[in-house]
């Protein structure tokens, strides 16, 4: 608060009743997880923000002839199918934190490691893609955007892999309980995960489709 | 606020049916509809985003509780209207048959513009904010009131009364605002705001400068 205390002819009792301020380096209005999460989704946004830009500046200002440029193609069928497994994956998570929530450990369990699954085949079929898609990040603007927008959401998906990793390995080791404190470790990766998908949903949108 | 993972998931849910029609879109009749199509969308949820972002929910504010030892307390929230006389008038007859009484008068410097409001760029203003209050406070101080001042939060009214009132435990809380034509506090929902949280009364005066200084001049 911006402060300039004016000090009474008297002695105010406003000391007196001091019982302290707000924690330090904690606002009162917010508190430290929320406030976190929304700087860290912020700042993803913003990151991602900025190759969607470079991506359409390419295309629209830069870009003369066909898009993408010949003699390339995008393999949209199999990046739908990648599109659909990730998807899914949100609603395994979902399932898992559902399980959590209710003691249900199997569900749980299950849920998180259907979404391990899900998220490495992703990553697979994504790195397969790569090594077949016949141009690389070198062969101009075209192809440094393509495998920047993907290479920078597949990063993604690799850290979300390893927190689902920890999740894994603390749900198979009796981990996580039903108050909203203890299963903080699968919410969390819950929370990232969803954003990952989220994103990959716009990229897939953007780069394969329009 | 928080953010939880059901919200994510919906979000999850809302996006993935929000980009079916615009794939079809893209698909069936062309890339540029289906791009419109997601220009659209995009703006739709920026400008839900903004809406939701402005409206702040109300909660339960955190402050010191009111001791029992017979000391009325009065916290007054105040800007440009600081000195004004329905102000003072109210306060008179707020403390008026109390044997002690504080009083603290808060003043949350208002920035010029929403850019400048924004970006806390409100150095050029504090110096006014502080005149108008050391002035109110000397005035305050002349009647033989018992009456502290300080600057607070630029950004939120309403944080600047739960900032002060985790240090003063007041009674009651007054807020002086322009008149609804003008207040920008108002127009936030200040007031309503101020009301819902805290457990103690809370008291709008409305004071018409414009009208308080035609009435002296006459």
């Amino acid at each position: 608060m911006e402060s300039a205390s004016i000090s009474a002819g008297q002695t105010t009792a406003v000391h007196e009743h001091h019982h302290g301020p707000p924690e330090a380096h904690q606002s009162s209005r917010i508190d430290r997880q929320t406030l976190g999460i929304l700087l860290f989704i912020v700042s993803e946004i913003m990151l991602f923000g900025a190759f969607f830009a470079s991506y359409f500046f390419i295309r629209v200002v830069a870009n003369q002839g066909a898009w993408p440029p010949d003699p390339y193609e995008l393999p949209v069928a199999v990046a739908g199918v990648n599109t659909i497994i990730l998807v899914s994956s949100s609603f395994t998570i979902h399932w898992a934190l559902e399980g959590a929530k209710k003691g249900n450990r199997r569900a749980m369990q299950m849920g998180l490691t259907a979404t391990w699954l899900l998220g490495a085949t992703f990553l697979f079929i994504q790195i397969n893609e790569y090594l077949h898609i016949g141009f690389g990040a070198q062969d101009g603007a075209f192809g440094s955007i393509f495998y920047g927008l993907t290479g920078l959401h597949g990063a993604h998906v690799f850290v979300g892999l390893l927190l689902l990793t920890f999740a894994n390995i603390r749900a198979y080791k009796g981990h996580f309980g039903t108050a909203a404190k203890d299963h903080l470790g699968v919410e969390v990766p819950g929370i990232y995960w969803h954003f990952v998908d989220v994103m990959w949903i716009i990229v897939f949108v953007t780069v394969y489709i329009l | 606020m928080k953010i939880t993972e059901p919200q994510m998931f919906r979000v999850v849910v809302l996006v993935g049916i929000a980009m079916i029609p615009v794939v079809l879109l893209a698909v069936v009749v062309h890339p540029i509809a289906g791009a419109i199509l997601f220009g659209l969308e995009v703006g739709t949820a920026i400008g839900y985003l903004i809406q939701r972002a402005r409206s702040v929910e109300a909660r339960d504010a955190e402050v010191a509780p009111v001791p029992d030892d017979g000391v009325h307390r009065l916290l007054v929230v105040a800007n440009e209207t600081v000195g004004g006389r329905a102000l003072f008038a109210e306060i008179e007859r707020r403390l008026q048959g109390e044997e002690k009484s504080e009083l603290l008068v808060v003043c949350p410097p208002l920035a010029g513009s929403a850019a400048e409001h924004w970006s806390s760029d409100i150095d050029g203003y504090l110096p006014e904010a502080r005149e108008r209050l050391e002035a109110s406070v000397a005035a305050m101080r002349a009647a033989g009131l018992n009456v502290t001042g300080r600057l607070g939060d630029h950004h939120d009214p309403n944080q600047a009364i739960e900032d002060a009132l985790k240090v003063f435990p007041a009674d009651e809380v007054v807020i002086s605002t322009h008149t609804p034509e003008r207040s920008r506090w108002l127009e936030s929902g200040v007031i309503e705001r101020a009301r819902a949280e805290l457990p103690q009364p809370v008291t709008h005066v409305v004071v018409d400068l414009e009208g308080e200084a035609s009435g002296s001049s006459e």
